[in-house]
């Protein structure tokens, strides 16, 4: 069966569309699927740190586009993880060196070859983020539970359906389920009912994400980690497992549920 | 609900409360590309219109957009104000 694309975007930058992209990919490929992740946010290089892939670039989508070397040559191979991939973005040109139409092709060379092809967008409404939807089959939309996130995400999802490329699915990343529970902040309830759309996953806000990034190491693979365990949820509904999702209250530590339960007692 | 709860007890309400309610308003009007004073202008115009065709309750007139999942509905909800019927003889 050919690949399918999944494009993942946002609308508002610094919600964290590439920190989902690398574990999404990773999810997968852990899962023994043959996965490959391009970075299309060309000008802003990013995905490459996050998956710790950065000193192997040695060729980039521009390159590939533009001709100046084979496919195969700018992929890179995960040493952790060896069923996934990256191709990589151009660091010194921006998004007009690729066309929507660039997009399409690469994805169909790509497709006999891999199970899922993951595109991390740009922010934004313009160039980048359609040359990141051309090719898609699915589209992920990631969002906050903050005014802004949620605002830009609206807007992101009226224009996927309008290119007819929905229904989005949603990621909510960096939930505080404390704040929530004081009503201070934004519930996912609240947000799929502002947003009216189907929802793909909960991400706890989880200060394992900010330490495996510095290490260059997808959260994913933290066994403990509870963003790595809602990421490797993601990757199981998105091959179609029925996996049900984790209420908010449930969504705390170990030591809390432990000494509530002593304070019951 | 919430808010009038609030409002009995002269609390602030929540600020995902207030979050939310801020939203539901902005998000109608990002959709529809309507501005609340544009939506107030096409009320004013249609009840011009209609005006010049039966007799209606300006001041009852309500134009409001509807939401339905994510599709939109304009939805206009004018009163027609009773005709006096003439008496023959």
């Amino acid at each position: 069966m050919p690949g399918k694309v999944i494009t993942i975007t946002s609308g508002k930058g610094g919600v964290g569309k590439t920190t989902a992209t690398a574990n999404i990919a990773a999810a997968l490929a852990l899962i023994n699927f043959k996965v490959i992740c391009i970075d299309a946010d060309i000008g802003l290089r990013n995905l490459d740190v996050v998956l710790g892939l950065e000193n192997r670039i040695v060729y980039d989508l521009v390159d590939v586009i533009e001709g100046r070397c084979r496919l195969r040559q700018a992929m890179i191979r995960d040493k952790r993880l060896p069923e996934l991939y990256l191709i990589p973005a151009a660091q010194t040109r921006d998004k007009s060196a690729v066309s929507p139409s660039d997009m399409v092709r690469l994805c169909d060379e790509l497709r006999p070859d891999f199970d899922w092809i993951l595109i991390d967008s740009p922010a934004g409404i313009e160039r980048g983020f359609r040359n990141a939807i051309s090719p898609a089959n699915i589209i992920v939309v990631v969002t906050n539970p903050e005014i802004s996130a949620v605002r830009d995400a609206d807007r992101i999802i009226g224009l996927i359906e309008a290119e007819e490329k929905g229904p989005a699915q949603l990621i909510i990343n960096r939930i505080k389920p404390e704040m929530v529970k004081k009503g201070d902040m934004l519930s996912p309830d609240d947000v799929l009912e502002l947003l009216a759309v189907d929802l793909l996953g909960l991400i706890p806000e989880d200060e394992m994400v900010v330490t495996s990034t510095n290490r260059g190491a997808p959260v994913v693979l933290e066994e403990k980690s509870r963003a790595g365990q809602a990421f490797r949820n993601i990757g199981q509904r998105i091959t179609g497992e029925k996996v049900p999702f984790v209420p908010i209250e449930e969504q705390r530590g170990f030591f809390t549920q432990i000494g509530k339960m002593f304070r019951k007692g | 609900m919430a808010g009038l709860f609030n409002r009995i007890l002269n609390r602030q309400p929540n600020s995902a409360y207030q979050a939310k309610e801020r939203m539901k308003l902005v998000l109608v009007h990002d959709r529809s590309n309507l501005s609340p004073q544009a939506l107030e202008q096409l009320k004013d115009e249609l009840i011009e219109v209609i005006s010049r065709y039966v007799n209606i309750d300006s001041e009852g007139t309500s134009v409001e957009i509807a939401q339905e999942g994510r599709e939109q509905r304009l939805i206009a909800d004018i009163p027609i104000k009773a005709t006096p019927k003439r008496r023959i003889g």
